[in-house]
């Protein structure tokens, strides 16, 4: 894996990035862009939207999963109910609870983005 | 159990390994390729990869073992090590990727501006690889014992060899393809023996007992005691002695043992006849210290393992690499549902194990091989050639998942030690700390012992969700967080529940509460890791890196609009 002496560094370029953004300093993604207090507006809106579909999602986790060890531990004789539940039944909603949350936090970055592009 | 087809699986399933890898350093051409792939891999190849990767020895071998042993309580750990992924998911996945950040290190960096903190990150990360590594290591000694009788050491031994020539030679692409194709060896090595197991249990009149507590022999059945354990007995039972018991020695006499706790000394052999109930061991040598305190406070116990496993994934050093191989933040989290699916379909299947191991193999409970149920069962249950190539294909599947698990940590470990560790940096200078990474875990393994796998696992799982947790999670949503914070957050939260696994690990004596505290630290060690963090940065406001907000900004914007922030 010993670097060839041939090989030479090639600084490869692009068209500049600025050029192709639109005029007009008060769009939102400008804003974004050029770190102004309103661009850190913007991104705080879209962390807080992201957060509050994260928290909501994990409270229903916490709320699928944090009472079953009580539940387990009152009633100590339902064996073949800890088998099917931890064994078997717990694995489909969690794979549900994360199609869910994908589909939100897609949703919400699919607003933002119309939001700040002004469409 | 015979070791004539399961030696050439082995063998098959390293040679394989090899192969996959030599085939991937034919396209491991740059450094950028030896190091994460080039970011080219698209979520099904890397959820696979992901997925591979995730499934060790504990969950191939050590949750049957210890549902075997302590019951279906025990199933709390797949169901951790699988949600695990939904709460990085929620919290982590995305940004993570976004960050750019190839190790935990580089995030600590790229989020804080601080050389320091990244050091901080870089020694738990080897902190928590070798401690992670070190059951592997065990696992493998432990299948070639119970395949081959051969000592201990040397799957150990063969393991560390190849993962390191496969890491050194190769990098994360041919990884990519080893962990892809171990992931689906694995289902395949589970899943066709226990279809057959489940069929003999069928045809043995479907019995339903192992359900209930305790297990029982269901023919007669002579156990071998390698070490002295102390055996408490519910009702009085009646055996057949070989050796020493409660001090009387006798030679194939019957001795009717009252109920109560007896000791049994090492080299004895006992015979339980049919429909006997399996006695508790007291202080075996695989029931450890989780198990007693497990049994003293059942409650904490479960909370414990459930807030480790929960939290402690985000944090695993082989997991965190693999996000960066994905293209971007979208693709990130389709990976991880893709990732939740493959590893929840896997987890169906140890339970399997657990509960004929508990009707087939119920005195493994009595000595330290509980671990070995998986690879043991098919024997027990089919017998003959058919027995023998079922355990051929479990024995190989079970090498797949050390070498897997094994070889990612090891580049994990690698990775820091190369770039924060080692002078200088560069592919051969990688090999060095390959090399480095699982030579110390090596030497560990000939020390350390006893401890189940799966327990073992449980321990990592606990250092990481107390000290990259906290760092991921305050670094990803909070504004307010400082180096200062950050630093002692992980040095508080990370390092006591270290010192607390090190204590465990080491055999620290006595029960009580101080006792249940240290072996199932994650309840208080992650809440303290979290109030530190938050805390210490609180205190230090004037410590908060300059570039916060556009690195948040970089965290958290979809990746079109980000191209234009960068320009």
């Amino acid at each position: 894996m010993t670097p060839d002496p041939a090989e030479r560094r090639v600084v490869v370029t692009g068209p500049p990035h600025r050029a192709r953004r639109a005029p007009g300093p008060s769009r939102p993604r400008t804003e974004i862009d050029e770190q102004t207090t309103l661009g850190h507006t913007y991104v705080r809106s879209l962390m807080r939207s992201q957060l509050r579909a994260a928290l909501g999602v994990f409270a229903v986790l916490v709320l699928l999963v944090g009472p079953l060890p009580l539940v387990f531990a009152a009633a100590p004789d339902a064996r073949r109910l800890r088998w099917a539940v931890l064994g078997f039944c717990l694995y489909a909603p969690l794979v549900l609870l994360a199609r869910w949350y994908v589909r939100r936090a897609e949703r919400n970055e699919r607003d933002f983005v119309r939001l700040v592009e002004d469409r | 159990m015979n070791s004539g087809y399961a030696v050439p699986a082995v063998v098959l399933v390293v040679v394989a390994t090899v192969l996959v890898g030599a085939f991937g350093l034919r396209v491991s051409r740059t450094t950028s390729d030896f190091y994460v792939a080039s970011r080219t891999v698209g979520p099904r190849l890397n959820a696979a990869a992901i997925s591979g990767e995730y499934l060790s020895a504990a969950s191939f071998l050590g949750i049957a073992g210890l549902v075997l042993v302590q019951g279906p309580d025990m199933l709390w750990y797949p169901v951790g090590y699988t949600a695990g992924y939904l709460v990085l998911l929620l919290f982590v996945a995305a940004p993570l990727r976004r960050s750019g950040a190839y190790t935990l290190p580089d995030f600590a960096e790229a989020r804080l501006a601080s050389p320091a903190v990244r050091r901080l990150a870089g020694a738990f990360v080897v902190g928590v690889g070798w401690l992670y590594l070190l059951p592997q290591l065990q696992g493998a000694g432990l299948t070639l014992t119970v395949l081959t009788g051969a000592p201990g050491t040397l799957g150990a031994v063969v393991v560390a060899v190849v993962v390191v020539a496969t890491v050194a030679a190769g990098g994360m692409r041919s990884i990519t393809f080893v962990q892809a194709f171990q992931y689906w060896l694995k289902l395949t090595a589970l899943l066709v023996p226990a279809l057959f197991l489940v069929l003999a249990w069928q045809g043995d009149g479907a019995p339903r007992h192992a359900f209930e507590e305790p297990p029982a022999f269901r023919e007669q059945r002579t156990v071998r005691f390698d070490g002295t354990l102390d055996l408490r007995l519910v009702g009085p039972l009646t055996v057949t002695v070989h050796g020493r018991v409660d001090g009387r020695t006798l030679d194939g006499g019957r001795a009717r043992l009252p109920a109560g706790v007896h000791r049994v000394e090492s080299g004895t052999r006992l015979t339980f006849g049919p429909g006997a109930r399996v006695p508790e061991s007291v202080h075996g040598p695989d029931a450890g210290t989780l198990a007693t305190v497990r049994e003293e406070r059942p409650l904490y116990a479960t909370y414990g393992l459930i807030l480790a496993t929960f939290l402690g994934t985000m944090g695993l050093p082989h997991v965190v690499v693999r996000y960066y191989t994905s293209p971007h933040g979208v693709a990130a989290r389709r990976t991880t549902v893709a990732v939740l699916g493959l590893v929840g379909a896997f987890y169906l299947l140890p339970p399997v194990y657990g509960a004929l191991g508990r009707l087939y193999t119920p005195e493994l409970a009595l000595t330290s091989d509980a671990d070995a149920a998986v690879l043991l069962l098919p024997d027990r249950m089919i017998g003959g050639v058919g027995g023998d190539l079922l355990g051929a294909l479990v024995a190989g599947g079970a090498f797949a998942a050390f070498l897997s698990t094994a070889s990612g940590l090891t580049m994990a470990v690698a990775g820091v030690l190369t770039q924060d560790v080692l002078p200088a940096r560069g592919v051969r200078h990688f090999r060095l700390g390959a090399l480095l990474a699982m030579a110390v875990p090596l030497a560990a393994c000939a020390v350390v012992g006893g401890l189940p796998v799966a327990d073992a696992v449980g321990l990592a799982f606990a250092v990481s969700a107390s000290s990259f947790c906290p760092l991921l999670v305050l670094g990803i949503w909070w504004r307010r967080l400082t180096p200062p914070g950050a630093a002692a957050g992980m040095l508080v939260g990370g390092g006591s529940a270290l010192l607390a696994v090190a204590a465990t690990m080491a055999g620290y004596p006595g029960t009580g509460p101080l006792h249940t505290l240290l072996a199932w630290p994650a309840p208080w060690s992650v809440p303290l890791g979290f109030v530190t963090m938050v805390l210490v940065s609180l205190a230090t406001p004037g410590r908060t890196p300059a570039r916060t907000a556009a690195v948040l900004a970089r965290f958290h914007l979809p990746e079109q609009l980000r191209a234009e922030v960068k320009g």
